[in-house]
């Protein structure tokens, strides 16, 4: 007894009952945070569950055939892949180009606001309106017609905002004395963001363009006025089989042909469902994995 | 409390049988800065002489930082600033619009508190400067090579670094990488050095050591260095500028300075009675 009252630094009531709350606050934090994960696991596992019966190398390689309920899904993933890699040739020099512009060269006045604050907006719209607005724009305005380019350039537009905020950011982790070391060495500002500010940001970039493949690859609306569609005869080999789509062509892709033969099309099997979206999920997976590598590779390369 | 303006006390160096002309780098005149609608410097007209060190004293904000990134113009880099008066380098007036930034900026080279090496190797620091100017597309490697150990010699680096040359400027010490921001003006060959506290993020045999090569850089180069710290100035520089609030309030050599100071302020400062 006599101990006890000795001890200066004892637990008060007080301090018992905020010690299990905070205990209650972490446990409950933690819980919905790994709770999180499950739909994530849960979908994968039953997309491959279902479409476990379609999957072989047969249904990622072959053409859809026999009004699409036989053979496989190649003539839209390649459509899909050019979608992307057109969309982002144009998007990535045009997202970089502003966010050095925006980062390194503009003044803090009411246009770089009101540009910032349009990019925001645009990251916000709708993809069905960027759909609408490709229409309008590219295909009709700029009498492109429904094809390849047209659709690239609406995927372009709708990726343009993440591409520009990722640059403007990896841009801004680059420490403010480098620069101020450059310049005051007599750099001009473009000697200094080629020689030390690029080089020391390219990773953070580069993620955030391979991010927007996912994005590009996986969005359906703005693509489904301007260029897509249903069914295109595509050869089964050789060369035309790699690359069965010109710039001006109409084309398929996987998005698109998953909602065709899920909402539009009979006699399609379950499986052939599935697969197509397991196989998109796990484009998109192993896309955001090889861009986690990177990024990894790249900043075990730069200390400061 | 009534705030006494004080008076500006300048002197002239010129011998009294004034058998010489006095030999200066810098020369400001009535220059006045803003940063928007505040005024950084007041009619500042300093003569730093030529192949000496000057420090520049005062309390934190009295515009010494200010003050010298005027030498080199770098003050425009910081957007919203205003200068009136005139500054001369090297008897060149700075702002003639035949002046170009880049080559005021190469012949007045900047060190600064914290050591900024670039992320790049040490070999490429050193060669960083002549890079940008083009100073070496013609030179061949073993003509770099001698560029970048004469470089690290004068600021004594060369043995500790010489066998890592390719390795990151960044992994260096911060005494070294201070060393190094110095080595990296050498190769563009300036007039003038100007140093923005630069020991004041090293340990103490870091400081002795670069003030040990800041004494040995006297003679070539003109030095300009801002402390904080008393003891420093007195050790390491010939002649002090004591700035307050903006204005120069005393312009001495180094030694009469911490003997006999002229200006009340000046002492009290000294003492540590403020600042």
């Amino acid at each position: 007894m006599s101990n006890e009252l000795k001890n200066p630094f004892a637990a008060t009531n007080q301090e018992r009952q905020a010690r299990k709350k905070e205990k209650l606050i972490q446990l409950s934090t933690q819980f919905i945070t790994w709770l999180l994960v499950i739909p994530v696991v849960a979908i994968i596992i039953f997309l491959v569950y279902k479409s476990w019966p379609a999957l072989s190398v047969e249904f990622v390689t072959e053409n859809p055939k026999v009004r699409m309920t036989a053979g496989g899904i190649w003539a839209p993933l390649i459509g899909t892949f050019f979608l992307v890699l057109v969309s982002l040739l144009i998007a990535a020099p045009i997202g970089i180009l502003a966010g050095v512009y925006l980062n390194e060269f503009a003044r803090d006045n009411w246009l770089t606001r009101f540009i910032n604050l349009a990019v925001v907006n645009l990251a916000g719209v709708p993809s069905i309106v960027h759909g609408l607005f490709g229409l309008g724009a590219f295909v009709y305005f700029l009498g492109m017609d429904r094809c390849l380019l047209a659709a690239s350039c609406t995927v372009a537009v709708m990726t343009l905002p993440v591409i520009i905020t990722s640059t403007k950011e990896a841009l801004a982790s680059v420490p403010m004395s480098f620069r101020v070391a450059c310049w005051n060495m007599g750099a001009t500002k473009w000697q200094t963001i080629r020689t030390i500010v690029l080089p020391n940001s390219i990773s953070g970039i580069l993620t955030g363009v391979i991010l927007q493949v996912a994005r590009a690859a996986g969005e359906t609306a703005p693509i489904l006025f301007t260029g897509a569609m249903i069914s295109s005869r595509v050869a089964d080999s050789g060369w035309d089989a790699w690359v069965p789509y010109g710039l001006e062509d109409r084309f398929m892709a996987l998005s698109y042909h998953l909602y065709i033969i899920s909402t539009q099309w009979q006699n399609v099997p379950e499986s052939f469902k599935f697969g197509t979206a397991a196989v998109m999920i796990g484009l998109v997976i192993a896309v955001n994995s090889i861009s986690i590598g990177f990024r990894i590779y790249l900043r075990s390369r730069k200390k400061w | 409390m009534s705030t006494v303006v004080p008076k500006l006390v300048t002197r002239e160096f010129t011998s009294p049988d004034a058998s010489h002309v006095e030999d200066y780098s810098i020369r400001t005149n009535e220059l006045n800065l803003w940063y928007g609608d505040f005024q950084a410097l007041m009619n500042v007209s300093v003569n730093i002489k030529k192949g000496i060190i000057t420090g520049l004293i005062g309390p934190s904000g009295c515009g010494k930082t200010t003050l010298l990134r005027c030498f080199n113009r770098i003050n425009e880099r910081y957007g919203n600033v205003t200068t009136t008066g005139d500054i001369e380098i090297l008897d060149k007036n700075i702002y003639d619009a035949d002046v170009s930034v880049r080559q005021l900026r190469r012949s007045v080279g900047m060190v600064f508190q914290r050591p900024n090496p670039l992320p790049i190797s040490i070999y490429d620091n050193v060669l960083f400067g002549m890079g940008i100017h083009d100073a070496f597309k013609s030179l061949p490697k073993s003509e770099r090579n001698d560029i970048v150990e004469n470089a690290l010699r004068e600021v004594d680096l060369w043995s500790t670094v010489k066998d890592r040359l390719k390795s990151r400027a960044t992994t260096l010490t911060l005494e070294q990488q201070q060393k190094l921001c110095i080595a990296r003006l050498l190769p563009l060959k300036p007039d003038i050095i100007l140093m923005d506290e630069p020991c004041s993020a090293l340990d103490a045999e870091g400081i002795e050591k670069v003030e040990t090569l800041i004494e040995s850089l006297r003679d070539e180069y003109t030095v300009v260095i801002v402390t904080h710290n008393m003891a420093q100035a007195r050790r390491a520089t010939d002649e002090c500028i004591f700035m307050l609030l903006g204005e120069i309030i005393e312009h001495t050599k180094t030694s009469e300075m911490f003997l006999n100071p002229q200006h009340e302020k000046t002492e009290m400062y000294i003492q540590g009675r403020y600042g």
